[in-house]
């Protein structure tokens, strides 16, 4: 059994040889579907598809830095009862441990599912990728991976990675079953792939491939990114938090939100199935809207606002995989990543929980121990204030 | 800042803070009226919207309290508590809000005293402070 291989590139063609590893994944009898980004038919966009034929392949487009939807919420579906059948699903390190969140929360399962995970080459943002999307699908993700991959950067054509992508310190496949790794690889020639698990290993083992070593120049291109990204975080977070720092100024930075709840909708690990928020709850009795005016002379409508963000933020900032669509939902353009994952790093630390690191991780609220913050409980200890 | 009287929502479990509050009340131990007590049935069932309500509504203080460790009426409901004020700080205090604002405490049923005394000590503590900037401002 292979815990590593190696794949060629043919003529340079990198895309090519994914879908062509892809091919001999569905190939083998006991997968019966990949899930992975495709571009549609009608139009210049890629939409994750769910693939029964090999040559329905063709059209994946797995480098793509389009990134509409994030694919954790899909797989869940496609998981959370037995299937009758196995799914490779390609996903990107943010929707693996997002997915991570959701099978915590038994909303969804890994029993029929192999995780084909690659290193992250980065997305734009919904907008800036439609605007960016009118070459050829083909040559357009070939520029774009190449300039990725060769160090040149993300940034062209007037657009750039979302900020979501630039901040993100785990651009590879950490929980995936078969990792495919991109950066430090002479991606022109060959594809490092590696077994993170059993399940991937048996996998890999059975399309011979050979055994490959770790190239020798990708520790080191790693850290280099990884210490990249982890600047822009410090720097975004810093930024954010001043921006912040008080209820008058949280309320500036979230004015232009209209309670259209689209990032809930979009966050893949907004985990209630009905939100409070769209329930009767919030279907306030007429009557009450007067008091609320007459109480300071003016209530802004829709009300609300900071009361859903800064539930929001209870609820699941300990679940945050910094993926960003909430910021790439929003229609009034609100820098919600920021916000959420400034939060959610706080948060995550004071448990010391990493949202998707680790399966058998128990989300912080799912669990306690008898001696533990005693800084929360109290009032008179001078530590607790 | 003297004439400042706050207003601190507290959210008291059935069985052991409210059993105390009652105490309190039956043995005449005086306390600041400046508390609004809700009775719910344990601290563990506190979600975190209520404690962001009643701080985003211009309550000037927030305090939660139930059993003693291990004296929990639902087994472990307080210990569940700890860990969402726990979490409820880390974000609170990130937009402003001082951490004296939210405070969870543990009484049991036959500590009146204690209640008297605890209730005192929380609204001398917010007094000392500005009225919450939610009292002032629009709050969207």
């Amino acid at each position: 059994m292979a815990k590593t291989a190696r794949i060629e590139v043919m003529d340079q063609n990198l895309a090519e040889a994914l879908r062509n590893f892809l091919k001999a994944v569905l190939n083998r009898e006991e997968i019966s579907a990949v899930l992975a980004p495709r571009r549609l038919p009608m139009k210049n966009r890629v939409m994750p598809a769910l693939i029964t034929d090999p040559q329905q392949l063709d059209q994946a487009d797995p480098l793509s830095p389009a990134f509409a939807v994030n694919s954790a919420r899909l797989l869940s579906r496609l998981t959370r009862k037995p299937s009758g059948g196995q799914v490779a699903a390609v996903l990107r390190p943010c929707e693996i441990r997002a997915f991570v969140e959701l099978v915590k929360l038994k909303q969804g399962r890994t029993d029929d599912v192999v995780i084909i995970g690659l290193d992250c080459l980065g997305a734009y943002s919904n907008r800036d990728y439609f605007r960016w999307a009118t070459e050829p699908p083909e040559a357009a993700t070939q520029k774009f991976s190449r300039a990725v991959l060769t160090g040149s950067g993300a940034a062209m054509d007037g657009v750039d990675l979302s900020p979501a992508c630039k901040a993100c310190e785990s651009p590879t496949a950490e929980g995936a079953d078969i990792a495919i790794g991109l950066f430090g690889v002479d991606t022109a020639k060959e594809i490092w792939v590696q077994a993170r698990t059993a399940k991937g290993e048996s996998l890999l083992g059975k399309l011979g491939f050979a055994e490959a070593p770790e190239p020798a120049s990708r520790p080191k291109a790693l850290e280099k990114l990884i210490a990249e990204r982890i600047a822009y975080r410090d720097e975004m977070f810093q930024r954010t938090r001043a921006a912040t720092e008080t209820l008058e100024k949280l309320s500036t930075y979230l004015a232009d939100c209209i309670n259209c709840y689209n990032c809930r909708v979009a966050c893949p690990v907004c985990y209630c199935r009905e939100c409070v928020f769209v329930t009767d709850v919030f279907d306030h009795e007429p009557s009450q809207y007067l008091r609320w005016a007459e109480h300071r002379g003016a209530v802004k409508l829709p009300t609300d606002t900071l009361f859903y963000h800064l539930t929001r933020l209870a609820h699941m900032s300990t679940a945050c995989v910094g993926c960003g669509q909430c910021s790439n939902a929003c229609p009034n353009d609100l820098s919600l990543m920021e916000l959420f994952r400034s939060v959610a790093h706080r948060t995550q630390a004071a448990f010391g929980y990493l949202a998707g690191r680790r399966i058998d991780e128990k989300p912080p609220l799912f669990e306690f121990r008898e001696n533990e913050f005693p800084e929360v409980v109290g009032i008179s200890r001078p530590s607790a204030g | 800042m003297s004439d400042f009287e706050p207003t601190i929502v507290a959210f008291f479990c059935n069985w052991c803070t409210y059993t105390a509050a009652d105490l309190a009340g039956t043995s005449r131990l005086a306390y600041p009226p400046n508390i609004r007590i809700v009775r719910v049935m344990c601290t563990g069932m506190v979600d975190p919207k209520y404690v962001i309500k009643a701080l985003l509504d211009g309550a000037d203080g927030v305090l939660v309290s139930g059993c003693n460790p291990g004296d929990c009426h639902y087994i472990n409901g307080n210990y569940k508590a700890r860990r969402r004020i726990k979490l409820l700080k880390e974000i609170i205090e990130q937009f402003g809000f001082e951490p004296q604002r939210l405070r969870l405490t543990w009484i049991g049923a036959s500590d009146g005293i204690r209640f008297a005394e605890i209730m005192r000590e929380m609204t001398e503590q917010i007094k000392r402070l500005e009225p919450s900037a939610a009292r002032l401002k629009m709050v969207i």
